[in-house]
């Protein structure tokens, strides 16, 4: 028999059989691993059974490849807590949105797991907080999948600071003196990723603008598909919106 | 070994929410012992529901004729809308006898997994109907998970321009609920949702 026991956050959730779901789960340690509980669509479960649930979760299969069964015990139900705030709430929908889609399943990635619990931890601060760890947390992914931002130093020049822009073509920095004549095809990079302590709403668009370019055109692209609608509505409410 | 109608029976009964083929062979069994009595009057009753039930074409109800009975009663207020998800819960709402507005049924709700998008659900309509002078209160009560409360705020951007008070149902204690069994989330959005007594 095989079984395991780890921390997870619920991805998503389908319907199966009469009473039966299958959950799809961001572990801490197991990656993203799908697995069916029983009972998932009664009343009992479905509080358990919600997108960005913190919970326990044990696995247990009667071979390794088999979808084998969940049994989930709730540890933080961090998107009831936030039902009122629309930004919030399309934060925590986007970010599941974004790891179903774009991470393997059963392969493990810790510090994508750790990067969400982080995130959704930030929820339920008084401040805004949430928008750029929901984009520290897009880096992170990105870097996961290989696709990872270089803010070492400058591109152009090896500076290391006053780092104001990307490339989309490598994912490499560039400074705003040595960016100056291709600022219109790069990306900017908001200061709050470089180390910078504070930010802004303009800070936030352009961060998200950022780390969509790359989800869109590096890692959706190859499967041709869009980035998650939450993903869009998001940047949607942010106020910009750059196809 | 059993008969090709009896397996088309059990086939269909089997694609009914909440039944499987165990429960949906129990059912054919059940029915065909009582053919007289169950089997032929069902049948009728289905021809029937078919032929004659239709979407209404204000609220997307389900009804004999469109408008809808609700739609159509005039003892009705027109002054609130009260929005759904589907029509069991609009029939949840009725069976309380504590509404006497009108309804709006969504059809579902915005779902990033199932591709249920805003054009799939009856947005449009509900705000055509917002903008009617008389209605002074567009009441959101959708279910409490992350879908429905996504939509609900998706909703409030929609109907922002239509000069209506957008409320939503009050999330909390249950009836008989005790508060040592109630989750987290719940006590929570109750403590926060918390009204003066006096």
């Amino acid at each position: 028999m095989q079984e395991w026991e780890d921390r997870a956050i619920v991805l998503s959730v389908r319907p199966h059989g009469e009473n039966g779901a299958i959950a799809s789960l961001l572990t801490e340690t197991h990656g993203r691993w799908a697995g069916y509980v029983h009972g998932g669509q009664s009343s009992k479960q479905r509080g358990t059974l919600q997108t960005g649930n913190i919970v326990t979760a044990f696995w247990q299969a009667r071979v390794e490849d088999g979808l084998g069964r969940y049994r989930l015990e709730l540890d933080s139900a961090a998107p009831a807590l936030v039902f009122g705030d629309r930004r919030r709430l399309l934060a925590v929908q986007s970010a599941c949105a974004v790891a179903e889609r774009s991470l393997s399943e059963r392969e493990s990635c810790p510090a994508v797991a750790a990067g969400m619990v982080a995130f959704l931890e930030t929820l339920m601060a008084e401040e805004d907080v949430f928008l750029p760890a929901y984009i520290y947390w897009e880096t992170g992914l990105l870097r996961e999948l290989g696709f990872g931002l270089d803010l070492s130093a400058c591109a152009l020049t090896g500076e290391t600071e006053k780092l104001a822009y990307i490339s989309p073509n490598t994912g490499r920095a560039a400074t705003e003196s040595a960016a100056r004549q291709y600022k219109d095809k790069l990306l900017v990079l908001p200061e709050f990723l470089c180390g910078g302590e504070n930010w802004t709403e303009e800070d936030i668009c352009n961060g998200l603008k950022l780390t969509g370019y790359f989800l869109r055109h590096r890692v959706f692209a190859a499967t041709h598909r869009d980035l998650p609608e939450p993903r869009l509505r998001l940047e949607e409410e942010l106020g910009r919106v750059d196809t | 070994m059993i008969g090709k109608e009896i397996d088309t029976l059990i086939h269909l009964l089997s694609k009914l929410p909440g039944i499987g083929p165990r429960s949906a062979r129990r059912l054919a069994l059940q029915m065909l012992k009582q053919k007289d009595s169950l089997i032929l009057p069902l049948s009728e009753a289905l021809q029937n529901a078919a032929k004659t039930v239709k979407t209404c074409e204000v609220c997307c109800n389900l009804d004999t004729v469109s408008p809808c009975g609700i739609c159509s009663d005039t003892a009705r207020e027109d002054g609130a809308i009260c929005v759904v998800e589907q029509i069991g819960d609009l029939w949840a709402l009725e069976r309380t006898r504590a509404y006497r507005g009108r309804y709006h049924v969504l059809g579902g709700t915005l779902s990033a997994l199932d591709n249920v998008g805003p054009e799939d659900l009856s947005i449009p309509a509900l705000t055509r109907r917002a903008k009617d002078e008389n209605v002074q209160e567009i009441i959101i009560a959708l279910n409490a998970t992350v879908d429905g409360q996504t939509t609900a705020h998706y909703l409030i951007d929609r109907l922002q321009y239509c000069n209506v008070k957008v409320t939503r149902l009050a999330h909390g204690v249950p009836v008989g609920g005790a508060l040592d069994y109630l989750d987290d989330g719940t006590l929570i959005t109750a403590l926060k949702a918390r009204s003066a007594l006096a």
